[in-house]
């Protein structure tokens, strides 16, 4: 099986959100940055398992600068084979996808994984938008996937339940919790990811669809009103009267 | 046009739908446009749409959309959309909005965003909000193109009654091939699902042991909530996966959130801070979550959860 993974980076889960240029830009300074969970604990390592169990390749790509590099190396050293990186500050999820799909047309990929969403800007886009653009089945927030005699199973995540399909490879699929666990690269793998190939190839041009974007922070809470225990008819009253919830 | 797709559960339109049909109707009228409400499957009532304020329903009733194939819907929804000359589409925020959000937005090449709260029009052009950064931020931007797609927020807005039933046109198109063949849907739950409960009751790690969920169970009882948990209790296996809010798991924004035992990990806040209020009730009076809460209690939980859930019944009677 050839399989794809498509690795995204993303600020620290603590790290400060503050914008800089009027707005319009997220201020990455001092901001230390990770692989993207779903990309990492679920997409990649469900990959590597397929691969294990039914032998071929992993390729994990990335469309992102020299700066994305330390964090392909950790992909590479939980099991990828090889890396692709497209070089490319990413603007909007279609410019990013058209990447992934401008570079996977011709390879005859079976699988094409990406995560859920990115936990920065949550857009849970670029999985469907490489569908579309190699025309194949795509299938949201997949929490388990089975290959049973030729036939790949796929469950996902819908509201309080999961349905269950069966698609016909090639697909792209977005992963989500349940999909596999989480794996900590090893001594070898960190050794070995040194001197797996990681290639850099040069963007298609494509013009974003989304322009100039603002940010702003959400407004201040205010303090919170504390109440003691023996207080809870008070606390029914404010949830009914003042905040108007039950 | 406007075009809004819409979306049933137990043979009835959902909330999100009914959302999407009255903000799809408020920005065809700024638009001087308006909203048309796409209907595929069986389904009871569609003309009562028109009282959200859709002008026209079109009902697709063909067996093979009966479940969201992504390559299927995509085809159907922009056939219509070149029908109507959609400027607009909007999908829910929800597992079938997923699907297709992405995949509409390839076909149309034109402006898109997901999980949106607003959508306002200026002068003729939209643009929305909708909250990035897991919360911590608010994203806005314009959307151009000839036909822009969005999925919006179940609770974006609440479902308004301003109109009568509408007329409904049944449209009879050739429909492509399924990629995807469901083999069953499993409801896991006989509660509200999760993303669309009003009140949601979560609990944590301070709840010590499963066994004690007893007093979850009545507290969201009395209050007609879904139950919520944080992370490691999900991950011990206390609770089912799906239960599990916050980064890596569900992202929720319930009118309350009432969070027990629960220290308010930056990771868990992300996924429950666009909640309209939050309670906190937390023995530790460093706990963070009280910084992000409404209202707050501090004291042992098991005092505290039964006397509320007394209350909730004393004030009911
Ligand atoms: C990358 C990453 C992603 C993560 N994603 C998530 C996520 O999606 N969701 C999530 O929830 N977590 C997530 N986490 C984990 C998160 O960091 C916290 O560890 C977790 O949320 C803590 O869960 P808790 O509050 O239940 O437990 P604890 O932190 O152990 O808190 C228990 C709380 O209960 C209180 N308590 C104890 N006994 C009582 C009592 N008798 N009465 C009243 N209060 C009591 C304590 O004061 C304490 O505040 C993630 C972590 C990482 C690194
Ligand atoms: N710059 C990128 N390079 C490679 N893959 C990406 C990039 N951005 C997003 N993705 C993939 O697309 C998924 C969804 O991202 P998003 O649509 O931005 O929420 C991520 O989990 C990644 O798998």
């Amino acid at each position: 099986m050839k399989l794809l993974v498509c690795i995204s980076k993303t600020p620290e889960t603590t790290a400060k959100v503050a914008f800089k240029d009027n707005g319009t830009m997220y201020d990455t300074a001092g901001v230390t940055f990770m692989l993207n969970p779903y990309d990492e604990w679920y997409a990649l390592v469900r990959a590597l398992e397929l691969k294990e169990k039914s032998g071929g390749t992993v390729t994990v790509i990335n469309v992102g600068t020299t700066e994305d590099d330390v964090m392909i190396r950790k992909a590479l050293a939980i099991g990828a084979d090889d890396a692709v990186r497209v070089d490319a500050a990413p603007r909007d999820a279609y410019f990013t996808a058209s990447q992934i799909a401008a570079f996977a047309r011709d390879k005859n990929f079976d699988l094409i994984f990406t995560g859920k969403e990115t936990i920065d800007y949550n857009g849970s886009m670029v999985g469907g938008m490489i569908a579309e653009m190699l025309d194949l089945p795509f299938i949201s927030y997949v929490s388990h996937l089975e290959m049973e005699n030729g036939i790949t199973v796929v469950t996902r995540d819908i509201e309080g339940g999961v349905e269950i399909s069966e698609v016909n490879l090639p697909m792209v699929c977005s992963a989500a919790k349940g999909l596999a666990e989480q794996r900590i690269p090893n001594m070898r793998g960190i050794m070995t990811s040194k001197t797996k190939p990681l290639s850099i190839i040069k963007r298609v041009e494509v013009s974003p669809m989304i322009q100039d974007v603002r940010y702003t922070l959400p407004p201040q809470k205010s303090a919170v009103h504390m109440l003691q225990p023996d207080q809870m008819d008070e606390l029914v009253r404010l949830l009914r009267e003042e905040a108007k919830v039950i | 046009m406007v075009i809004v797709l819409t979306e049933q559960q137990n043979g009835r339109f959902k909330n999100a739908t009914l959302t999407a049909v009255t903000v799809g109707t408020q920005v065809a009228r700024a638009l001087g446009t308006q909203c048309i409400a796409l209907v595929p499957g069986k389904a009871n009532d569609p003309a009562s749409l028109g009282e959200y304020g859709a002008a026209k329903v079109i009902h697709m009733d063909a067996q093979s959309l009966e479940n969201v194939d992504s390559k299927v819907y995509t085809a159907v929804i922009s056939d219509v959309a070149k029908r109507e000359k959609a400027g607009l589409v909007i999908v829910s925020h929800t597992s079938t909005g997923r699907q297709l959000l992405g995949r509409l937005a390839v076909r149309f090449r034109g402006g898109f965003a997901s999980g949106v709260s607003k959508v306002l029009v200026e002068g003729g052009k939209m643009s929305i909000t909708r909250s990035a950064f897991s919360g911590k931020a608010i994203e806005n931007y314009v959307l151009s193109g000839e036909t822009v797609v969005i999925s919006l927020l179940p609770n974006a807005s609440p479902a308004l009654k301003t109109g009568t039933p509408c007329p409904v046109e049944k449209l009879d198109i050739p429909i492509p091939a399924a990629s995807v063949k469901v083999r069953e849907v499993k409801r896991t739950e006989g509660r509200v699902p999760l993303p669309e409960a009003n009140i949601v009751v979560s609990a944590g790690r301070g709840l010590k042991d499963p066994s004690n969920w007893g007093i979850i169970e009545s507290l969201a009882g009395a209050l007609g909530a879904s139950i919520a948990c944080s992370r490691p209790v999900a991950d011990s296996g206390w609770r089912p996966h799906h239960e599990h809010v916050g980064q890596t798991g569900l992202a929720i924004r319930p009118n309350l959130y009432i969070a027990i035992g629960i220290s308010g990990a930056i990771q868990h806040l992300a996924g429950v801070n666009n909640s309209k209020v939050i309670v906190v009730i937390n023995k530790d009076p460093e706990a963070p979550f009280f910084k992000a809460a409404d209202y707050g209690v501090c004291a042992d939980l098991f005092e505290v959860v039964p006397k509320l859930t007394e209350a909730l019944r004393k004030a009911h009677a």
